[in-house]
């Protein structure tokens, strides 16, 4: 029983780590660039949602929209500033531009709502007015799942399914893994590869912000530098996973929580990072281009 | 005859490389026009100047009366101005169906459906074919991908550059006898060519390009006739 509770808690630790890692992928899938200031647009979202909850009064899922609304807005800024102008720029001054970004945000956050952590108010506190746990109690209690966790879960599958059907069915979606493959090929298409990418990197905030309300929502402490953890282990999550590959995220993320969790609960909590990255090494050595990551051969 | 691409005095560079020179030339409409020349002439970099993959640094290019040089890349295909791309340059990891349906990106409303029938029709390897990935397809499949994800655009000027390479015999004369068929159905041919010999005998005019410059020109009979051109590129 010990051991599905560290298994459930790290299947829902992993579900906030795929929902980061996947915009994380579909950003690298398409503008094939690392965004480092993903993590920090988690952070952003938590900031958004706490400030409308505890100044504003909104509901929570009122919150989280407005979150998602902002953090999509910041994205496409974000890229049209910092990333569109250095298109055709080596690789190397996207990612220090990105790494920019990154702290730039931090700072800012630092500026506006300071360095003492926020205690935030959970979408599903743990317990309701009336004093009952916010809970489902399984075997007769002995088996506990936060009703938060179950959501996380929940929101991710939720993600993950909406996001396959997207890149899969719609033109849109088409169109993105037209210009993930093949700029040049997509423009004679027809398809406007700047457009896209601005959609890419508005999807992927959106998603960014969904993680911070439910990261915060089960590890309460805000501060400016709460999504560089998270965003590093998703990005971790994504590359484990194959990078560029939507169920790659999913199970990388999800594998990723789980290890973490278990690691914490039987090994150590201080060796938990240490091992989640060995696993990592010890995967990519076995298969570089990570679990799901394909490799299609050219024809000439 | 009136004039559907008109090129005048093009200059292209890669940084300091310049790979086309003052090239001018025109296609009008109905006709197979054919740009030949040895490895690195410039013909690649013609024609994705002309689609707006690249720029030139001066003169024009007008398509059906319209400048295009403002014109971005990706507005370009809904003018009715198509590029078969060097390499093919199919969707990989997509499947046939889907590579055909990107072809009809800028279609919108219209029957897509009844298009992908028709090059079905014209293509029947690819109908056999249309849930394969594309990475999958032999490269005369994909070359045939390319060509029908092309014309899915409803192109009044399809540019093929170079249709043939890498291809075996049997299939580079199916891929000619595709590119008569489409000129006969009415759509204007530019098409870009090292196999010189096939290309000079499908083309109603021919350009001739070295190092950058058109050095040379005339129609299909005359070209294949010349002694430098015999001597140059139909190997003696
Ligand atoms: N991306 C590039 N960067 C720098 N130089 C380039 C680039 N692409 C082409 N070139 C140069 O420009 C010149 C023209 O190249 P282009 O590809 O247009 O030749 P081509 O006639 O199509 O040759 P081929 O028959 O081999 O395809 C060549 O000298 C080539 O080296
Ligand atoms: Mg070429």
């Amino acid at each position: 029983m010990e051991f599905l509770s560290y298994l459930i808690s790290g299947i829902s630790l992993g579900s906030v780590y795929a929902i980061i890692a996947l915009g994380y992928t579909m950003v690298y899938g398409i503008a094939k660039m690392l965004n480092f200031a993903h993590g920090d647009v988690i952070m952003v979202g938590g900031y958004i949602s706490f400030c409308a909850v505890s100044y504003l009064g909104l509901p929570g899922w009122l919150a989280l929209i407005l979150a998602m609304a902002v953090c999509t807005v910041l994205g496409i800024v974000i890229e049209g500033l910092a990333y569109k102008p250095l298109r055709s720029a080596p690789s190397l001054a996207v990612l220090i531009t990105a790494i920019g970004v990154s702290y730039f945000l931090q700072n800012t956050a630092l500026l506006i709502w300071k360095a003492a952590p926020k205690v935030y108010p959970s979408l599903i506190p743990a317990t309701n007015a009336q004093g009952e746990v916010n809970a489902l109690q399984l075997f007769h209690g002995q088996l506990s799942i936060s009703y938060i966790s179950l959501l996380t879960m929940a929101s991710c599958v939720v993600i993950m399914i909406a996001l396959t059907l997207f890149t899969g069915k719609t033109k849109m979606g088409k169109a993105m893994r037209a210009c993930s493959e093949d700029k040049g090929a997509a423009q004679l298409m027809g398809i406007n590869v700047n457009a896209t990418i601005s959609t890419t990197f508005a999807i992927g905030s959106a998603l960014a912000a969904v993680a911070g309300v439910l990261l915060c929502s089960s590890y309460p402490t805000l501060q400016p530098t709460t999504g560089s953890m998270p965003g590093i282990k998703a990005f971790t999550a994504a590359v484990f996973g194959g990078i560029g590959s939507i169920p790659g995220a999913f199970l990388g993320g999800l594998l990723l929580g789980i290890i973490e969790a278990l690691a914490k609960a039987y090994i150590s909590t201080n060796l938990a990072n240490t091992i989640v990255f060995a696993v990592l090494i010890i995967v990519l050595l076995v298969k570089p281009a990570g679990l799901l990551g394909k490799y299609v051969p050219e024809k000439v | 005859m009136a004039s559907i691409l008109k090129v005048d005095n093009i200059n292209v560079y890669y940084g300091s490389i310049h790979a086309v020179k003052d090239v001018s030339f025109e296609v009008n409409e109905g006709e197979i026009v054919t740009l030949i020349g040895a490895n690195g002439a410039g013909k690649s970099t013609t024609l994705n100047t002309i689609s707006g993959l690249l720029h030139s640094r001066t003169g024009s290019i007008t398509f059906l009366e319209e400048p295009l040089d403002k014109v971005p890349c990706h507005k370009v295909v809904s003018k009715g101005l198509a590029l078969v791309p060097e390499g093919r340059r199919v969707f990989l990891q997509m499947t046939v169906q889907e590579n055909l349906e990107m072809g009809a990106y800028t279609q919108t409303g219209k029957n897509i459906a009844q298009d992908l029938d028709t090059i079905y029709a014209l293509f029947p390897r690819l109908k056999e074919r249309m849930k394969q990935i594309a990475g999958t397809l032999s490269g005369g499949e994909q070359q045939m991908l390319a060509m029908g994800r092309a014309l899915m655009s409803h192109p009044k000027l399809l540019m093929l550059d170079e249709p043939s390479m890498g291809l075996a015999p049997i299939l580079v004369e199916q891929i000619f006898e595709i590119i008569q068929n489409l000129h006969k159905a009415g759509t204007t041919i530019l098409l870009v060519e090292q196999n010189a010999a096939a290309a000079l005998s499908v083309a109603d005019r021919g350009y001739v390009l070295e190092t950058g410059k058109i050095v040379t020109s005339g129609t299909g009979r005359e070209l294949l006739a010349s002694p430098a051109i015999k001597k140059a590129y139909l190997g003696g």
